[in-house]
């Protein structure tokens, strides 16, 4: 069976709820590409995700939206333990899969596995999340430039972006 | 920098353009593989890391060869009047996010 045409899919739903504006998904003619330039092994791999991934011990649970910041990038120990975070997304098919094993849509644990076996130098120290900012201008003009800061910080050599 | 993307709608990433997409043919939420299969989710992964190194240019996407346990019904189901996107509450929870930003804009704050 095919794969799922998720744009066709959500304009007609919208149309039906009565939204007569579909939605521009980001496209872009120029995609960069950057080739590896060290082995694997010697390559030090950051996990990144927009799945809303939280961590149960928050004292704060809104967004940033919520609670009225600027930023929508935020950042958390790559070693929290397992149990401890959780995904505050809805945009997932809950009638067909659940959230609760983190490492099917956040896989800190399996890349951990592969740090220890060798196959990346490591994981990096901290992962990072994105959400959502109702603007995709937004996201390339500050969020991905402050992603792009946190990464170089941690001395990054290449990133797993994992959407929900 | 390098990167690579794990995901499920590969139309919306593809109409995009990323540098490199594991697509995994399974519902949104479980891009690594089934909740509970650590195996699996490995393999997938694993290929995400074959796919920084192998891939010479953008726009490469390769497929994870798994296919969804319980099979392909859920796809049919998706957005169907059975089975809402969202719920009631989670609607008004996502309209009230949404008139939060548009508030927030207004006043030049985000």
């Amino acid at each position: 069976m095919n794969h799922v045409r998720y744009i066709d899919k959500t304009r007609d739903y919208y149309l039906s709820q009565g939204y007569d504006k579909p939605y521009r998904w980001a496209n872009f003619d120029d995609v960069p590409f950057t080739p590896l330039n060290k082995p694997l092994a010697e390559s030090r791999l950051a996990l990144v995700s927009t799945s809303e991934i939280a961590l149960r011990s928050w004292k704060d649970q809104r967004t940033p939206l919520e609670k009225g910041e600027q930023g929508n990038v935020y950042s958390f120990p790559a070693d929290t333990p397992l149990d401890d975070l959780y995904s505050q997304t809805h945009s997932f098919d809950k009638y067909a899969t659940t959230l609760v094993d983190v490492n099917a849509y956040f896989p800190v644990t399996r890349l951990q596995e592969f740090a220890a076996a060798g196959r990346i130098a490591s994981l990096a120290p901290n992962v990072h999340g994105v959400y959502n900012a109702y603007s995709q201008r937004k996201t390339r003009e500050k969020d991905a430039p402050e992603l792009l800061r946190r990464l170089r910080a941690d001395a990054v050599d290449v990133v797993l972006l994992t959407p929900v | 920098m390098p990167t690579v993307i794990i995901g499920v709608a590969r139309d919306i990433i593809e109409h995009c353009g990323v540098a490199r997409l594991v697509f995994t043919d399974f519902p949104l939420g479980s891009p690594c593989g089934e909740p509970g299969d650590a195996r699996m989710q490995g393999k997938i992964v694993g290929s995400a890391l074959d796919l920084l190194a192998s891939a010479t240019g953008p726009r490469t996407t390769i497929q994870s060869p798994f296919a969804w346990a319980k099979g392909d019904a859920w796809k049919a189901s998706i957005f169907s009047k059975d089975q809402p996107w969202k719920t009631e509450e989670e609607t008004e929870e996502w309209l009230a996010r949404k008139a939060l930003y548009r508030k927030l804009r207004s006043e030049g704050k985000v």
